[in-house]
């Protein structure tokens, strides 16, 4: 078949960006959602654990057709100096371009660097790991935590994916004290529960999981990490919009109600 | 690491009892990615990879692009918790390797000339690393290739051979992998045109050929499943209900 050419060159995303917007934004006025759910109600969420025997600790999670695998790794290593008696958290996350069409191979890129700490703050702040447990001589030698998160398929809200796959791999992670000789394995010292729930804004309503599109079209989304006492433990706006004090108040409400859910549903030691 | 083994080989069978011309049990699931144009995530042994195709698209930038075909693209690439100790995320030269040699297996069977002037990307990602990853990357990137619909002459089937205590095994495992005599990967087409070939360790050309015949048989063990593979899903998915198509065809006779 010479000559037989494809069509595909794409819609500049510019005008899909204008059409996807209208209708979205048509939905949202008379109170739905493309995928047919309500503005609070997340998509379908599945937590498998213990997926790769060469981690120290992981999890697949996926959420409607998002994939994301997170996985852990503990090595011994040097302390930081100002802080030589507590453990080391390294997060890395990777938006590899099997991922998505948007996504493109080389070393992690603004996208990726916002997703790898805001799940990094969520851990670290709500002292989730207790760290001090992970010091083995002071100033010399501490266990390092490395979580590595792998987007697999992108269709929206990787950051809740990749947070709730951070705790759920760290909740099944052994410290491999036996492979380095110092000691016996044991579970990973985790104190709490972490989730970081994403909300955007759009059209004045606010939608809870955005999937794909409406993560594109909204001006603003925040995500808050809640733990299991109700406490946050990190915020992130991203996005250019303004929010106002009452859609952040209902916002906040609306995490730590999810994040309950999942956590009675998925995450309880 | 795990220690090295002292034999290979007791009473002709393998260290997790395979005899010499056994492969590892694999596993394939089609399209398990929703974004990708075609996906394939393929077990084999302990080795766990997903194959993900994207295109023909369009090729950025433009001047990498071939006014008369498609460019092919090929991203081998390991997840840092995929072998026992952490590797630093991102390609190195090993992978960079891989990646050329793999796009290059894949070069002679794809019609890029119906594409030009587009991309077809091909991504592996190596979730769990078990010894013959780019075999299994190949062999899913294949599948991935056909449930993309891109069109090729031939499915590209890969497999490894090696020695060990001085005999040609089939597929290696982790500790022939780590410690045997040679290892040679090979991908081959259903017209056994071999596509790829690489080799290390130390083989007498005789050993070779014995070798190289034994790679053939391993991949077109490996065709079979994937030729399986394949049917299974588009069976599913697109068989025709025959009252559907009895209907169908009667009204056309009655107009």
């Amino acid at each position: 078949m010479p000559g037989v050419m494809l069509a595909v060159i794409p819609m500049s995303n510019d005008v899909m960006a204008e059409i996807q917007h209208d209708y979205l934004f048509n939905l949202v006025l008379k109170g739905e959602r493309a995928d047919g759910r309500s503005f609070d109600e997340f998509r379908e969420i599945t937590i498998e654990t213990n997926v790769i025997d060469t981690a120290d600790g992981s999890a697949l999670v996926t959420i409607g057709t998002t994939q994301v695998l997170v996985g852990v790794k503990v090595q011994p290593g040097e302390p930081f100096p100002d802080t030589p008696d507590v453990g080391v958290i390294i997060t890395n996350a990777e938006l590899i371009p099997m991922a998505s069409p948007e996504f493109e191979a080389g070393p992690p890129r603004e996208g990726a660097i916002e997703i790898a700490r805001v799940v990094d703050r969520g851990i670290r702040e709500s002292k989730s790991i207790d760290l001090k447990k992970l010091c083995v001589t002071e100033g010399e030698k501490v266990w390092i935590v490395f979580i590595d998160i792998h987007i697999l398929d992108n269709d929206g809200n990787i950051l809740d994916a990749a947070s709730i796959g951070a705790i759920a791999a760290l909740l099944t992670t052994t410290l491999p004290g036996a492979r380095y000789d110092e000691g016996e394995d044991m579970p990973l010292p985790v104190r709490d529960i972490p989730v970081a729930i994403t909300t955007v804004e759009f059209g004045g309503e606010l939608l809870l999981d955005p999937s794909l599109d409406e993560g594109k079209i909204a001006g603003t989304s925040l995500t808050v990490i809640t733990n299991s006492d109700g406490s946050i433990s990190g915020m992130q706006k991203s996005g250019t919009d303004p929010l106002t004090t009452d859609q952040i108040i209902r916002i906040v409400d609306m995490a730590k109600t999810a994040a309950e859910e999942i956590r009675t549903k998925f995450l309880e030691v | 690491m795990s220690e090295r083994p002292e034999r290979f080989i007791i009473d002709g069978k393998r260290l997790d009892g395979r005899s010499f011309d056994e492969l590892r049990p694999i596993k394939i699931e089609l399209s398990p990615l929703d974004r990708a144009d075609g996906s394939c995530y393929l077990e084999w042994g302990r080795n766990k990879v997903m194959a993900a195709v994207y295109g023909p698209r369009e090729l950025h930038p433009r001047h990498r692009q071939n006014m008369t075909r498609a460019v092919v693209q090929f991203r081998y690439n390991m997840a840092s918790f995929s072998v026992d100790d952490r590797i630093r995320p991102g390609h190195n030269r090993r992978s960079i390797e891989i990646s050329k040699v793999s796009r290059e297996a894949f070069e002679p069977v794809i019609f890029t000339k119906f594409f030009p002037k587009t991309a077809i990307d091909v991504f592996v990602e190596v979730l769990r690393a078990d010894a013959g990853t780019r075999t299994a990357g190949i062999n899913a990137a294949s599948l991935a290739l056909a449930d993309a619909g891109i069109p090729m002459r031939s499915l590209v089937s890969a497999c490894a051979v090696g020695k060990v205590d001085g005999e040609i095994v089939l597929d290696l495992m982790k500790e022939e992998d780590n410690y045997g005599e040679a290892d040679v990967p090979v991908a081959m087409t259903v017209g056994e045109e071999i596509t790829l070939l690489q080799m290390d360790g130390h083989l007498t050309p005789k050993e070779f050929y014995k070798a190289l015949e034994l790679a053939k048989s391993g991949c077109r063990q490996v065709y079979e499943l994937q030729r399986q593979a394949l049917v299974e899903k588009y069976n599913k998915d697109y068989s025709v209900d025959e009252d559907d198509a009895r209907s169908d065809a009667g009204g056309d006779s009655d107009e």
